[in-house]
């Protein structure tokens, strides 16, 4: 398995190393529901070191891009980051990642983990024109630093003031506590918080730094189970199960992200076509009224049939209830209706409730 | 880990406290932490007859769902219906944290459950 810089700092915490697709990282620390909670109300640290980053630059970084991804990144300024899908011909997810302008011809993109190769093979095989693109995934630790008090513990390292940097907003060679860093106002919990990205070699330095100084304000370390149910209740897809080459961004209710009206890109023929003649199946959030835990792949059935599959499911720490995200056909999808969840052989009854399941805490200071 | 010397165990990680012919079934310390919070315990019914090595019990835990099996034959009797509003008690005080009990219809499968020192092994 592959480590990050920080694997050493994991182990020495205790944490629960698991093989998360090909990468050695904790599950978890202390507790899922704690480290949970404490994202909610104070804050966590990850390490996200596994994720991708890929460099996109050049004379025509912007106009590749334009083709590539589904936003329209042509409306950033730089130092803002876009939220998008990159999708196949069909329409289907190749990958959903975060597009960072340093300028027009200068872009960082940051993919999934299980998805960096592919992610820069795609995109070495669709380079035209003046462009270079460059996987320097190795060349980086990352940190996200989550949850309410994430800025408090902070701004405690840097001169700047973070109240300045606006959400979706970073800023290159920062100096945090003497190490050089790309602040990024982004994260994957549902709370404010920032993304850290940095030299590899300063990982342990960082994590130690951050950890020491943030725990008078309760900051605990926090494993991939808390990152998972907390982008769960916040309503972020992960990749493989929200989304997936077979699932439009559409269906999975980020047409937030897909400009159909901008020019030509890859998978705007069987997108436009797919939103005309409206969707045959779409993301819903769910609650079970029987007692039982829905989890990716269940199938779901309304009327006696099949009617679609559970994408996550899970207990929810916050709400304390047994919720489910599911892809299922369009005319079972209104807020309200019965489902059945098939759970171990028996047809559990849930209803369609609204997402997200947690309303989103970021800071919208702009 | 905690190990009770007074309890008899299972390779799969239950234990089990013999009472004439009725036996406590619950899990392990070892298996609690190797399965991380628990948020709900799937119980059979009371009546259900059971067979040694059946699949009986299902412990979600936040990331997953894990099978617990019967380590003896013989029909469950009671449930423990405080693991209901508190599953969580089986991570706290696996010991105390009694699944079901079962009446047993074949008394002798006591003799093939391990010890506390065999059942460490186990562990190891």
């Amino acid at each position: 398995m592959k480590t990050t810089p920080l694997y050493e700092k994991h182990l020495e915490l205790s944490g629960k190393i698991i093989d998360f697709s090909g990468w050695a990282l904790p599950v978890e620390y202390s507790g899922i529901l704690s480290e949970h909670e404490a994202v909610r109300t104070k804050s966590g640290l990850f390490d996200v070191s596994h994720m991708g980053e890929i460099t996109v630059k050049g004379e025509e970084a912007e106009k590749f891009l334009q083709m590539i991804v589904t936003n329209d990144v042509s409306v950033l300024t730089d130092g803002q980051i876009a939220y998008t899908t990159m999708c196949y011909p069909t329409g289907g997810v190749v990958d959903d990642l975060l597009v960072y302008k340093n300028s027009d011809e200068d872009f960082l993109l940051v993919v999934n983990a299980s998805n960096t190769d592919k992610d820069f093979e795609w995109l070495e095989s669709h380079i035209s024109g003046k462009v270079e693109v460059k996987n320097v995934s190795p060349f980086y630790a990352q940190l996200a630093l989550q949850g309410p008090k994430a800025q408090t513990i902070l701004q405690k390292f840097v001169k700047e003031e973070l109240n300045d940097l606006k959400f979706y907003h970073f800023k290159s060679n920062m100096d945090v506590g003497g190490i050089s860093v790309l602040v990024s106002r982004t994260g994957y919990t549902g709370e404010d918080g920032f993304e850290l990205y940095f030299a590899s070699e300063d990982g342990p330095q960082m994590w130690d730094m951050l950890l020491e100084t943030g725990k008078d304000e309760g900051l605990v370390p926090a494993g991939l189970g808390a990152r998972d149910t907390l982008r769960f209740e916040a309503g972020l897809p992960l990749y493989g199960q929200e989304i997936d080459k077979d699932i439009t961004p559409l269906e999975a209710g980020l047409g937030f992200c897909v400009k159909l009206a901008k020019d030509d890109f890859i998978g705007k023929e069987a997108l436009v076509k797919q939103k005309s003649e409206g969707l045959k199946r779409k993301s819903v959030g769910f609650e079970m009224i029987d007692r039982g835990i829905p989890r990716s792949h269940y199938d779901v059935y309304a009327d006696g049939k099949k009617v679609g599959y559970v994408t996550t499911g899970s207990y929810s720490p916050t709400l304390k209830k047994n919720i489910g995200l599911a892809l299922i056909d369009a005319d079972y999808t209104k807020e309200g209706t019965e489902i059945e969840i098939l759970i171990r052989g028996k047809n559990l009854k849930a209803q369609i409730i609204k997402k997200p399941f947690y309303a989103k805490k970021y800071k919208n200071n702009n | 880990m905690k190990i009770l010397n007074e309890l008899k165990y299972s390779d799969s990680h239950e234990w089990i406290k013999v009472e004439g012919n009725k036996a406590y079934i619950g899990i392990t310390d070892y298996a609690q932490d190797h399965l991380g919070e628990v948020v709900y315990a799937e119980l059979p019914e009371v009546d259900t007859a059971v067979n040694t090595g059946e699949q009986f019990i299902v412990l979600e835990s936040v990331k997953a769902a894990s099978d617990v099996y019967a380590p003896l034959s013989g029909t469950i009797t009671e449930i423990n219906e405080e693991l209901a509003d508190n599953p969580g008690f089986i991570n706290e005080s696996p010991y105390e944290a009694w699944l079901v009990a079962i009446d047993m219809s074949n008394p002798e499968e006591v003799s093939t459950l391990l010890s506390a020192a065999d059942y460490e092994k186990v562990c190891e």
